[in-house]
Order: C-alpha cells, then sequence, then structure tokens
C-alpha cells in the first residue's frame, strides 16, 4: 500500500489499500472525507478560513477552507464515491504562539470555517481533534476511515 | 497571471539579499557581544519557493525545531523567525547560562527566557541596520518562543503571502553561534534568520530604496 502526501495547501483522494496524510499541521486545519462503502478517503489541508481573504484572483481551491472543502467532494464523488455517505474528520486548527488572540487565532478562524462549509454541505462531522498549541502529522487510512493523530509530545491518538 | 512574489526580477532579489546580508551581519555581531565568542554568518540565500519547499528547506515539516517569532510592525510588515534545531536551543542556552534548563525533554521556564531574549536582540538588530538602510520606522512585537514540527511553526508564518500568492521568499541567513572550536573546526550547531515580509510591503522595500522602477517591475 501506498501513502498518498498532500501538502500545504493542497489535497487528494486515496483508494484502499492506500492511505493519505499530511505533515506538521499547526494553525492550518486537515480535514478527511470518507465514504465506507467503496473505500475512498480525500484531504484537504486548508491553511485560511475563506476566499475572501484572497488578494490575488487566482488562487489554489484547496488553500481556503470555503472552496477547498467542496472541491474535495467533487474530487470524491469524481473517483467513485458517493456524496450522500461522506462522512468527515479533521484535525488541526493550533494556536502555535501565544500572542495570538485566542478568540479570533487563525487556527480557531479556520475550525469554525471548516465547520460552517461541512454544515452546508450537509457532512456530518464524526470526530475532531482541533485546537490546542501544538503541531499534528495525521494520516488517514482508506480501509477503515481511522485518523491517526501523531504530535510530538502526546501519544498518537486514533480518532 | 503575475504573481508578485514568483516573478520577482533577479536585480530585485539580489537587492534583498543585500537586505539579508546586512541585517543578519548585524544581528550575528549583536549574538557574538551576547556570547563572548565569534560568530559566523555562512550564507545568505533568497529565493522565490512554494510552500512545501520552506518546509523542506528547513529538514522537513515534521524536523522539530526551537523558533522564536516576532511580529513586525510599522513602515513595512511581515515575521522575523529565528530557526534552530530543537537540540541547538538547548545548547545555546547551556553556553551562555551554563544550563540547558532541560527537565522531561522540555525547556524551562528559565530556559525559555533566555531564548526569548535572545530572539529580541537578534530581530532587533537586524531590524535596526534595516531601519537604517532603508529610513523606516520599524518595530517588533515581544519574541514568542515555540518548540515543535517545523511546517506547523513554518506555515503559521506563511498566512499573510497565502493570501496573495502561492510562494514565499524566504530572505534567509545562516548564522553559526557556535563559531570556530579551537581546532578551528566549524561547529555543526547553526541557525537561521528569516525575514519573511508581507507581500504587499515588498513594493515599499523597492520604493525607499529607489529601484522599484527597475526593469520590467
Amino acid at each position: 500500500m501506498a501513502v498518498i502526501k498532500v501538502g500545504i495547501a493542497d489535497s487528494n483522494v486515496a483508494k484502499a489499500p492506500d492511505s493519505i496524510c499530511t505533515l506538521g499541521l499547526g494553525s492550518c486545519v486537515g480535514v478527511t472525507l470518507f465514504d465506507d462503502a467503496k473505500k475512498i478517503v480525500g484531504m484537504v489541508h486548508v491553511m485560511l478560513p475563506s476566499t475572501e481573504l484572497a488578494r490575488s484572483s487566482s488562487y489554489k481551491k484547496a488553500k481556503f477552507a470555503d472552496s477547498g472543502v467542496p472541491e474535495l467532494v467533487d474530487m470524491l464523488v469524481q473517483a467513485g464515491a458517493s456524496r450522500m455517505r461522506l462522512k468527515a474528520k479533521m484535525a488541526g486548527g493550533a494556536r502555535m504562539f501565544s500572542f495570538e488572540d485566542s478568540a479570533k487565532g487563525i487556527g480557531q478562524r479556520n475550525i469554525e470555517a471548516c465547520k460552517e462549509i461541512l454544515r452546508k454541505l450537509g457532512i456530518p462531522i464524526i470526530a475532531e481533534d482541533t485546537g490546542g498549541s501544538h503541531g499534528r502529522t495525521i494520516e488517514a487510512f482508506s480501509d477503515t476511515g481511522v485518523l491517526e493523530v501523531r504530535t510530538v509530545s502526546k501519544p498518537v491518538i486514533r480518532i | 497571471m503575475k504573481d508578485i512574489i514568483r516573478d520577482m526580477s533577479d536585480f530585485h532579489l539580489d537587492v534583498l539579499r543585500e537586505i539579508s546580508n546586512i541585517g543578519a551581519g548585524n544581528a550575528a555581531t549583536a549574538l557574538s557581544q551576547l556570547l563572548g565568542k565569534p560568530v559566523n554568518m555562512r550564507v545568505s540565500r533568497v529565493i522565490p519557493m512554494p510552500f512545501n519547499d520552506v518546509t523542506e528547506y528547513v529538514g522537513g515539516a515534521e524536523n522539530l525545531v526551537t523558533t522564536v517569532f516576532s511580529r513586525i510592525d510599522g513602515d513595512i510588515t511581515g515575521n522575523m523567525l529565528f530557526v534552530m534545531g530543537a537540540a541547538d536551543g538547548g545548547a545555546l542556552v547551556r553556553h551562555m547560562a551554563g544550563d540547558n534548563g532541560e527537565g522531561d525533554g522540555e525547556l524551562s521556564e528559565f530556559a525559555q527566557s533566555v531564548l526569548q531574549e535572545v530572539g529580541n536582540i537578534l530581530s532587533g538588530s537586524y531590524l535596526t541596520a534595516l531601519s537604517d538602510f532603508t529610513g523606516f520606522d520599524l518595530r517588533t512585537s515581544v519574541p514568542c518562543l515555540c518548540v515543535d514540527m517545523a511546517g506547523a511553526i513554518l506555515s503559521f508564518g506563511l498566512m499573510e503571502t497565502g493570501k496573495s500568492s502561492d510562494y514565499a521568499i524566504l530572505i534567509d541567513a545562516e548564522i553559526l553561534p557556535g563559531g570556530n572550536d579551537q581546532n578551528g573546526d566549524v561547529q555543526s550547531s547553526s541557525g537561521h534568520i528569516f525575514l519573511l515580509p508581507d507581500p504587499e510591503s515588498f513594493h515599499r522595500i523597492f520604493f525607499a530604496l529607489g529601484v522599484h522602477r527597475y526593469g520590467s517591475n
């Protein structure tokens, strides 16, 4: 099986038996969408909450929550997943530096924006490991849908 | 479509490299005085690179690093980061204070404040040189320390840039706080001083230096 890597502001899809991962999420949020019947999982590494923040007319959709998550849904449907069966898990959105205002920090805004777009798309969030003040590496397994979260100083968790 | 960062001219990259030389040279001198031993500045690199290359550049997204982060405010805005390998942070504290301050693998409060102060002195002296050179009024925020995965830290520093571009210009100077040991061998510990101006600040830098009309830019 292969491990498909997703970079910053990027997205991709993995089919069984492959897994998909993104390394070193800080204030960025990793959203995974899983179709358990087809055993297909997709992942997007969201950097910023909204395309309204874009100062350029051409941008990577995966960079923003409100364009990246819908694009990932399209990619999954293209790969054979059913839109109706998709379930979401997410991780990241940390506050890496103490000077960021905790209420309005970019990590928190990323989490909220991902939840908002998933709600609009009618995709339930069944698990999350968000917030805090530490970096995360995440790997999603296409055969089970399990999302593994690895950090520097804490035990590995599987959600 | 033209990207202000990806498509920057070689001439303007040279100008930024000069800024790095001047700023980091000043910072290395300040660090040398603080440590009471030579600090060498090895090389300045100024390269436009995609975000994922930035994390590769610092040893990969999962590489554990000690970083002191300062936000720059004033006539230009941006981020300044002093990045070391996690072990090098402890070594620096040990050299300055005779104690690496590590208990349970984590930096003590004392060690953290020593490193923050080092970051403060480095960014302050870097920006003083930049300010003398350009006439800019520049201030920095209180420095913040973070020991974590390079990807998690650097991606936060790239946030402002990400609003305008998928590329960043990392104005990087590598310094060797270890200097040369008694045998003249270069010690392995090294740090990077990164200047990451917000995209709209590049034009102000070139304007202040009178090079904004150069070539097609």
